[in-house]
């Protein structure tokens, strides 16, 4: 016990002596958090419209100015003729082009139907989507004002058919940075966890510290401990200080379900988190190697956590990627408790999980760290 | 000097791959002697040592260190050595008194002890005013005089020192070498690797590895009779001429 104590209290003072340490833990909480949740937003604004208007007609002005005004879409040209909007696309200015034909008004009055055409430049697939479902969207409402303003209505409901009115949970705004906030949150205790985990003890190893350490009666599991019990404090202090400073203060997000359920998994899964960096540094000799050991399986964990696209909607071989990933298991714990507010009996499923991610790191990492090579 | 044998080896052997680093030796080191362990780099010095430590498991051959088997007993023996390595391994990022507390502390000494011994050690190291000084800054002869006492502050039974005065100047070498001869003096068995022929003199036995075998073993003066030569230098030359070997150890 004695020893534990001996190694934890070098540990603190290594670290607190350890300016790029301390910028890691204090600096990479705030500017994750603040950077990424507001930069990267799936909601598709901006897109680049080239309009092509043969008719020159009021009604296809109208439907112009009903288009620009819905925020979404901003004005790259007014062309006279499709091939001139067409140059705008190859050249990549533009993202939509809206053609109305000539004879649109006349159409429409005469015999109540009209054509459009709209052509999407679908290289980035989210936007070419989003895009034309925007403007369809907008032309249907713009048709559906006109019928009201020909047709007064007699009878309320002859005019509707189905109306679908959809309620929104747990995040009814559908703020997107509600969904983005708490998943960084994980993945920033991830990377603070394994990262620096890993690169402590591999830099051990570099200075040679470690063979003295070796030659000493310390046993192996006080050693690890005296490892894991720093970093694990410290991805404690990471999370509450993105949690309780800059996700209530900057985006207002206060947990809906339990903190003590949070930080009970919170502390399961950084023994896991941990016990991966602990494996990244006994098969690494060197830093760079441990840097890029764990850079390359970060990336995979980040990507196939479920951080930006929901597993539900990947292939089923990468369902399973994701499944044997423990970051996609905090990932939709962190968003069930904060956003839901669910209970215990909702994440037993995800507990069970993690603990077994721990004790399958942790228990490989021990039996591949030598004292004796 | 009483002739309690605390190391015994027997064909001991180290293979990397088809490299045999250290071939089949066998020696005996007495209680209280300070044997000397030369070679030319690459010899095998380093690798021998490793494995006497309990660092580096032996590919066949047997050893006992302080009454106990390598194979089997590595953590008893780890209790009861002390090791000092070739590359400087103290935390330069802890200051010269944390050093000390921190491996005294992991070897286990009680709190009164490992007061009292930290004080000792600083003020025979003559080093008061550097106690809170980071190790980092401090000059390579001294921090390879701390890094000797700080393998011996649990007084083990023995101590291994790797190429101890490797880099350093010869007025704190004559220093360093007081420091073992303090330590021996206190019954400390002291295992020391170098290739500096001018501290041969300083041994009471030694033995010269060429090419990861024992080429010769005796005092220095019986060397010397043996090989008829002036100097140990001409002892080494006389056996080092013959190996095969030129890479430095794996």
């Amino acid at each position: 016990m004695r020893t534990i104590l001996f190694l934890l209290q070098k540990e603190f003072r290594q670290i607190f002596r350890n300016p790029s340490i301390l910028r890691v833990i204090l600096i990479m909480p705030v500017v994750q958090l603040l950077i990424i949740p507001l930069a990267a937003d799936y909601e598709i604004k901006n897109i680049n419209l080239s309009v092509v208007d043969h008719d020159h007609s009021s009604y296809s002005q109208k439907l112009t100015a009903k288009i620009l005004s819905s925020g979404y879409f901003r004005l790259n040209d007014f062309s006279p003729s499709f091939n001139k909007s067409f140059s705008e696309f190859q050249k990549d200015n533009s993202d939509l082009i809206l053609e109305i034909p000539s004879g649109f008004e006349k159409d429409l009055v005469r015999e109540n139907k009209a054509g459009l055409f709209i052509a999407v430049n679908a290289i980035n697939g989210m936007k070419a989507v989003a895009g034309s479902a925007y403007l369809s969207g907008i032309i249907s409402d713009f048709n559906a004002e006109i019928l009201m303003e020909w047709t007064p209505p007699v009878h309320p409901a002859s005019v509707a058919g189905i109306q679908v009115v959809p309620s929104l949970w747990f995040n009814p705004g559908q703020t997107y940075r509600f969904f983005m906030v708490p998943g960084v949150l994980v993945i920033l205790v991830t990377m603070v966890g394994a990262y620096l985990c890993a690169l402590n003890i591999v830099k051990e190893k570099e200075t040679g510290t470690i063979e003295q350490i070796n030659v000493t009666p310390v046993k192996k599991h006080h050693f690890i401990l005296g490892k894991l019990i720093p970093f694990w404090v410290i991805g404690v202090f990471s999370f509450s200080l993105g949690l309780f400073v800059i996700a209530r203060f900057v985006y207002g997000i206060v947990p809906a379900g339990s903190l003590l359920l949070l930080y009970l998994f919170l502390s399961v899964y950084l023994v896991a988190v941990l016990g991966f960096g602990l494996l990244v540094s006994t098969y690494s000799a060197t830093q760079q190697q441990a840097m890029s050991l764990s850079f390359f399986s970060m990336t995979v964990f980040i990507l196939m956590s479920g951080l930006f696209t929901p597993v539900e909607s990947m292939p089923v071989w990468a369902q399973w990627i994701a499944r044997c990933n423990p970051v996609t298991y905090f990932m939709e714990v962190i968003r069930m408790i904060v956003l839901k507010g669910s209970t215990f009996p909702d994440i037993r499923h995800h507990f069970l999980i993690v603990i077994l991610f721990g004790t399958v790191f942790n228990v490989w990492a021990i039996l591949h760290y030598r004292k004796t090579v | 000097m009483n002739s309690r044998t605390v190391i015994r080896t027997k064909n001991l052997t180290k293979r990397f791959g088809s490299f045999v680093a250290v071939n089949h030796i066998s020696f005996e080191v007495s209680a209280g002697e300070i044997f000397g362990f030369l070679g030319a780099n690459g010899a095998g010095k380093t690798t021998a040592m490793r494995m006497l430590c309990g660092l580096s498991r032996p590919t066949e051959g047997e050893a006992e260190i302080a009454g106990f088997d390598v194979y089997r007993q590595q953590e008893k023996i780890k209790k009861n050595i002390g090791y000092m390595s070739q590359k400087f391994s103290l935390y330069e990022d802890l200051t010269v008194y944390e050093n000390i507390r921190f491996f005294g502390g992991i070897y286990g000494l009680r709190p009164r002890a490992l007061k009292e011994k930290s004080k000792a050690l600083i003020s025979r190291l003559g080093l008061e005013n550097e106690s809170n000084k980071l190790v980092r800054s401090l000059p390579l002869g001294w921090k390879q005089k701390l890094a000797f006492s700080v393998a011996v502050i649990h007084d083990p039974g023995i101590v291994f020192l790797d190429e101890p005065t490797g880099g350093v100047d010869p007025i704190t070498r004559r220093q360093f070498w007081d420091l073992i001869y303090e330590a021996a003096g206190r019954g400390i068995t002291v295992f020391v690797s170098t290739h500096y022929m001018d501290e041969a003199e300083y041994f009471n036995r030694l033995s010269i590895m060429v090419d990861g075998e024992i080429a010769a073993l005796d005092s220095p003066s019986a060397l010397k009779q043996k090989y008829h030569a002036a100097s140990m230098d001409e002892v080494f030359f006389e056996l080092a001429r013959r190996a095969v070997r030129q890479s430095d150890e794996p």
